[in-house]
């Protein structure tokens, strides 16, 4: 259980990239290429006809197909005060999720990294949720786990004063929050253990002799150890949970009004139920604009957590 | 030491004794704690399997029911209308994971072995194509389906989970590849094995169990992916997570159905990823983290 630094390390062989003949290159490319051509295809061209389309006027439900319009749908996406809070909520949404993941992450971790009866089996149930279909998770919690009548959540709360509360009516952000911290909590325990299983025990030794507590030894050793750890665990977490659907189609569908409309569910409701192709898609492309703004960064941070060394 | 006093010995073992009880006191804590947390999280997974076991009138109770004669008749139900559903599912997951293995078997080969010039672009460049939202293009996705006659098709699932799997695939396999050590590589290319030779003969058997897993990890994301299928299959190719939204009536009660439903959708992929665990943290990191 050890990092990272030879995922981007040169060549096994030591055969030097460069400098070799033109006939070698191209048999060294070949074996690329179909990976590289379908990603490009399946990947970018879909992105190239939305493109297209945010300057089309096309709606599903109208006659006459397609037609230019400028940048009107890019001005009605601009002074639509409903994207603006569903790219809001989202950016909050994963933002606590991966956060409030990642924190009880590390504890769980901490504790799973003791060495104690049935350590096995409680990893196992432990990593559970993150295995469960999201459909099924979000479905789940939102009918014998939430439901206000005789959802379970209800039952273990009331000896705390908690009376048929309507989760889903009152507490609908947090819900879909919880859901998605339930799931992606296992997550970022499995990076964090390996992380601490990672760490060589001499150094935890050395500083039980110099009568550290355990505090600052996890304050001051563990904790920048598991750096690059929490990093790729944060980066990964956003990177799916920005892009979580089924939890909001399934629990709140949005709602109630537009409490829960995330960016994905957004574009859903703008394609599906006002088929308003253009407008998605004009929608769609300035997402995309946040999104590579955001991804450079995290790419950034990828190089760094990889640790990237020079090609030899 | 043979000096030891009688003085001093029964202190020393009280000692020692005492030590050891503190140790299994904490070593007791920290199992209960842990088993407190593991059942904590564990929790909604039970509760859903027991429900699909109720009778629906068990499963709408205040206060829920914990006692109670478990019945198969949800299950019974679940699969009488599962097996399209099912089937869909089965195709497009193994579908997609063969496709990516294809791809990306030799392109790892090529960003690992014998490594392009501009390898490390190319690796970036996969890993940037995850993060494109497929949610900002799926308008679009659904003309260009509709007008390849790809609509409502099992082939629109397979080529899309291949696409939204291949960069994790390519990283992973690499990350297993650059662990064929150097020697076995020089020697097969003293021996004059050609490429092929060297992957079939060298490489694989090697990297077989790093395939695998990233196969495993392929299947679990494809099995549970709900967004694509939903916009662009309708009935011929919708999927399990399907299943489950139709598994919701509008009224009735419904509970026990969803759980039994949620259940046979869910285990699948939890069996899957038990069986994959030691290889699951791996391919979560894009084989970053061993």
């Amino acid at each position: 259980m050890t990092i990272i630094d030879d995922l981007v390390k040169p060549p096994a062989t030591g055969v030097r990239p460069r400098g070799v003949s033109r006939r070698e290159g191209w048999q060294r490319r070949l074996p690329l290429l179909p990976a590289l051509i379908y990603t490009i295809v399946i990947t970018q061209i879909p992105f190239l006809v939305t493109l297209w389309y945010s300057f089309q006027n096309y709606f599903w439900n109208q006659p006459g197909g397609a037609h230019w319009t400028g940048v009107s749908n890019y001005k009605e996406v601009f002074t639509d005060p409903s994207f603006r809070s569903a790219v809001v909520r989202s950016v909050t949404m994963t933002a606590i999720a991966v956060i409030v993941a990642m924190v009880l992450g590390v504890a769980v971790a901490v504790l799973l990294d003791k060495k104690f009866l049935g350590r096995g089996v409680v990893r196992t149930l432990i990593i559970t949720p993150f295995l469960v279909m999201p459909a099924a998770a979000a479905l789940v919690w939102a009918g014998p786990m939430l439901d206000p009548n005789f959802g379970l959540i209800n039952y273990l709360l009331e000896p705390f004063g908690v009376h048929h509360v309507a989760w889903l009516s009152t507490h609908a952000y947090g819900s879909v929050v919880v859901v998605m911290i339930w799931q992606w909590t296992p997550f970022m325990i499995l990076i964090v253990l390996a992380g601490l299983q990672g760490q060589a025990s001499d150094v935890l030794e050395a500083a039980k002799v110099d009568g550290a507590n355990a505090w600052a030894t996890f304050r001051e050793l563990t904790l920048p150890h598991l750096r690059p750890y929490i990093e790729l665990g944060i980066l990964l977490g956003s990177i799916y949970l920005v892009n979580a659907f089924d939890q909001v189609r399934l629990m709140t569908n949005g709602g109630p009004g537009t409490s829960t409309t995330t960016l994905p569910f957004y574009l859903y409701q703008k394609v599906n139920y006002a088929f308003d192709v253009g407008g998605a898609a004009a929608a769609g492309v300035v997402t995309v604009v946040l999104t590579i703004i955001v991804a450079s960064f995290a790419l950034r941070l990828f190089a760094r957590v990889f640790q990237f060394e020079e090609a030899r | 030491m043979t000096a030891v006093t009688a003085a001093e010995a029964p202190s020393r073992t009280s000692r020692r004794a005492r030590n050891r009880a503190r140790e299994l006191t904490r070593k007791t804590g920290w199992t209960v704690l842990g088993w407190v947390v593991g059942i904590a999280f564990f929790l909604p997974v039970l509760w859903m399997v027991i429900t699909a076991f109720k009778p629906e009138s068990a499963a709408e109770t205040w206060p829920p029911k914990f006692i109670f004669s478990p019945t198969l008749a949800q299950f019974r139900l679940v699969f009488s209308g599962m097996g399209p559903y099912l089937e869909h599912s089965a195709l497009a997951t193994v579908g997609s994971t063969i496709l990516v293995l294809v791809l990306a078997i030799p392109a790892a080969y090529a960003l690992a072995i014998r490594p392009v010039k501009h390898w490390r672009d190319g690796l970036f460049f996969f890993i940037s194509t995850k993060m494109l939202p497929i949610v900002a293009a799926i308008g679009p996705l659904y003309v260009i389906a509709l007008k390849a006659h790809l609509l409502d098709t099992i082939w629109v699932l397979i080529i899309l989970y291949a696409a939204m799997n291949l960069p994790l695939a390519i990283w992973m396999i690499r990350s297993f590849m650059l662990e064929v050590p150097t020697e076995m590589l020089e020697a097969a290319r003293l021996d004059g094995a050609g490429r092929i030779r060297e992957i079939i003969e060298v490489i694989m058997p090697v990297v077989i169990p790093g395939v695998v897993s990233t196969a495993l990890i392929c299947v679990i994301f494809a099995w549970n992916e709900l967004f694509l299928a939903l916009n662009l299959t309708v009935t011929n190719a919708a999927t399990m997570p399907m299943f489950l939204i139709s598994s919701v009536p509008q009224e009735g009660l419904y509970i026990a159905h969803l759980s039994a439903a949620a259940t046979v959708a869910s285990v699948p992929v939890i069996i899957v990823g038990w069986v994959a665990q030691r290889s699951l943290v791996r391919g979560l990191s894009m084989g970053a983290i061993k």
